[in-house]
């Protein structure tokens, strides 16, 4: 697809319910501390370059709540 | 435009209470909707009768199964009734997402040209299966089709199934060779047989309403996440013929399914959803989320086919389209197996085929359903990511997940297929178990999906320059009708680019096996047959 910017996932749905099932059962603080850990092992699966793209593009995404939408 | 005239179809006393029937039948189909009523057009086809037993005399009662996807509007046109669907039906094949007020993207189910049958088109089960009917009344030697004749009890014996059936005349019993329930989730026959019907509930409702009105939306498929009109929960606009509106509204498991579908609650759902134009309302029904299917679908000489063998939740059209498929797959290893063209056991395949394909359209409709409704803050917290990114970041909207709608299973491990001799990796979705990829057959021959017709046929594609009447010799000696495509089209989705190959098609217009043309004979066509009609042992 046009204006992917990484390899991309090939599965996007199995992914998303390996995520959601890896969270089944956690508290939040728990849920909070695993997000971390996984956002930290997909930043080495990325790269520096793109871990450091990443980040500009999740806080350009602004909640709409706060974008004023 | 008048709402829908349910007719009721004529009863007749059974010729078993009037002293005239033979109590026989070869194939006796428990339930005259979509499934069963396909199953015995298709049988009919292949000169195989069948008695079709159903405990109503009407169509179904609203709307239901509304969308019907391209591979099932395929096997209805190899049924006869394709076009007249398509005709009545609204074509559709764009889908828009929306979270809250914005549009997050649209997708378009079919972006190629050169199929005969659209993506999807929505029509009203009761029109589809008024039509079924209707095609096959013109078959009155081989179907016999018999309304308010209610299955009572089952008896599997020896060579066949003693069933009961109650009529207003009163009962009698009927042996059959073979009995396919095709009576719905709720079916007699598997609450006969004490099976089990195993899966898992999901704890949410949605609200399904037919609304009439005179509106301009076009014929796509709108979803909402969280829309302004229905807070926090989810809503599915889509057109049906006859300005016929099908509204799905999420309610959440706290509600009450019964205190819902009164009037002065739907309503003002509705007005918030669809403006100040007027409607009204056709028909509201409640719906439990569940995915469920029986362990296995043959029973001895008793199986089962569409929603009595497995049930998926809404909003990927896979309930309808799963059974249309069952009985694609069934018709043609019934015929053979009832002229003795192949052994009994080639009816096992059918479970091995049409498991995985329930058990594909339970695992989308499973994590659809997820996605509708987060159970914990996490999971909220991830899908609001998702459609927040999903404006600027286009893999985003490849996990939103509204419903993945149905597409042909491709029967991947079958015992089914022969050869594959193309080079590994070329035209990897029309390797042996695929279903037919349709394409125009060149030289103004119409389209390939309605050229396979329902039997075994052999498939040469390539150059027109370069086409020799040695594949046409082959097929003779091994008995095969030959077909031949030389469109772009058709060349490159079968990976006949670079030079000629030959596709063995099953009944079911499943890939059975395939050659580049050097590599293909009478002797290999022939070997692929065997194996194809579960004769390789």
């Amino acid at each position: 697809m046009s204006g992917e910017r990484g390899p991309g996932l090939a599965d996007p749905d199995g992914f998303y319910a390996a995520l959601m099932a890896a969270h089944e059962g956690l508290s939040e603080a728990e849920s909070a501390a695993l997000n971390a850990r996984i956002v930290l092992l997909l930043a080495d699966a990325a790269g520096d370059e793109a871990a450091i793209a990443a980040i500009a593009r999740a806080r350009a995404t602004a909640p709409q709540e706060k974008a004023g939408r | 435009m008048p709402r829908y005239a349910y007719r009721p179809f004529p009863y007749r006393k059974a010729p078993e209470l009037s002293g005239s029937g033979r109590g026989e039948a070869a194939v006796a189909i428990v339930g005259a909707g979509p499934v069963g009523l396909t199953l015995a057009i298709d049988l009919a086809l292949h000169g195989v009768p069948s008695v079709v037993l159903d405990d109503n005399d009407v169509v179904s009662i609203g709307s239901r199964a509304i969308c019907w996807a391209k591979r099932s509007l395929e096997i209805f046109d190899r049924l006869g009734i394709g076009e007249k669907l398509v005709e009545k039906g609204v074509t559709w094949k764009i889908g828009r997402l929306h979270h809250r007020d914005r549009e997050v993207y649209s997708f378009d189910l079919l972006p190629e040209p050169g199929h005969k049958m659209p993506a999807f088109i929505n029509l009203q089960q009761y029109y589809v299966e008024e039509y079924l009917v209707a095609r096959a009344g013109e078959f009155p030697d081989l179907i016999d089709l018999r309304w308010k004749n209610r299955v009572s009890d089952v008896k599997p014996g020896r060579g066949g199934v003693e069933l009961s059936v109650a009529t207003p005349d009163g009962p009698y019993r009927l042996h059959a060779d073979w009995v396919v329930a095709c009576d719905g989730s709720r079916s007699t026959v598997r609450a006969a047989l004490g099976l089990d019907f195993a899966g898992r509930v999901f704890e949410e409702r949605f609200l399904i309403c037919d609304v009439e009105m005179e509106a301009e939306f076009p014929s796509e498929r709108w979803f909402w996440f969280e829309p302004p009109f229905h807070a926090g929960q989810s809503a599915l606009l889509h057109k049906q013929p006859d300005n016929i509106y099908r509204i799905d509204l999420q309610l959440g498991w706290d509600t009450d399914p019964e205190a819902e579908k009164a009037p002065e609650r739907v309503i003002p759902r509705i007005q918030a959803m669809v403006g100040e134009r007027p409607f009204e309302i056709d028909w509201v029904s409640v719906y439990t989320f569940q995915c469920r299917r029986m362990e296995r679908f043959v029973h001895g000489r008793v199986l089962f086919a569409g929603d009595s063998a497995h049930v998926v939740s809404p909003f990927g059209a896979r309930g309808g389209n799963g059974g249309i498929q069952d009985a694609d797959n069934l018709a043609w290893k019934l015929a053979l197996v009832l002229a003795g063209e192949a052994p009994e056991s080639l009816i096992e395949t059918y479970d091995d085929e049409r498991i995985p394909a329930a058990d594909e359209n339970i695992l989308n409709s499973s994590r659809s359903t997820a996605f509708m409704t987060p159970k914990s803050p996490m999971e909220a917290t991830f899908r609001k990511a998702v459609l927040e990114l999903a404006g600027t970041e286009p893999f985003a909207r490849r996990l939103i997940n509204s419903g993945r709608l149905s597409t042909a299973h491709h029967y991947r491990a079958t015992g089914l297929s022969g050869e594959d001799a193309l080079l590994p990796g070329e035209a990897p979705l029309a390797a042996p178990g695929a279903p037919p990829v349709d394409a125009p057959l060149g030289a103004g021959s119409g389209f390939l999906s309605e050229r396979l017709g329902g039997g075994f046929r052999a498939l040469w594609l390539g150059d027109p320059r370069h086409a020799s009447n040695r594949f046409e010799c082959e097929c003779a000696e091994a008995g095969l009708k030959a077909l031949a495509a030389t469109s772009p089209e058709a060349r490159r989705r079968y990976g006949a680019e670079k030079g000629p190959a030959v596709y063995l098609f099953r009944p079911d217009q499943h890939v059975a096996a395939r050659w580049p043309e050097a590599a293909f004979s009478a002797a290999r066509a022939r070997a692929a047959l065997t194996r194809a009609s579960g004769r390789a042992g």
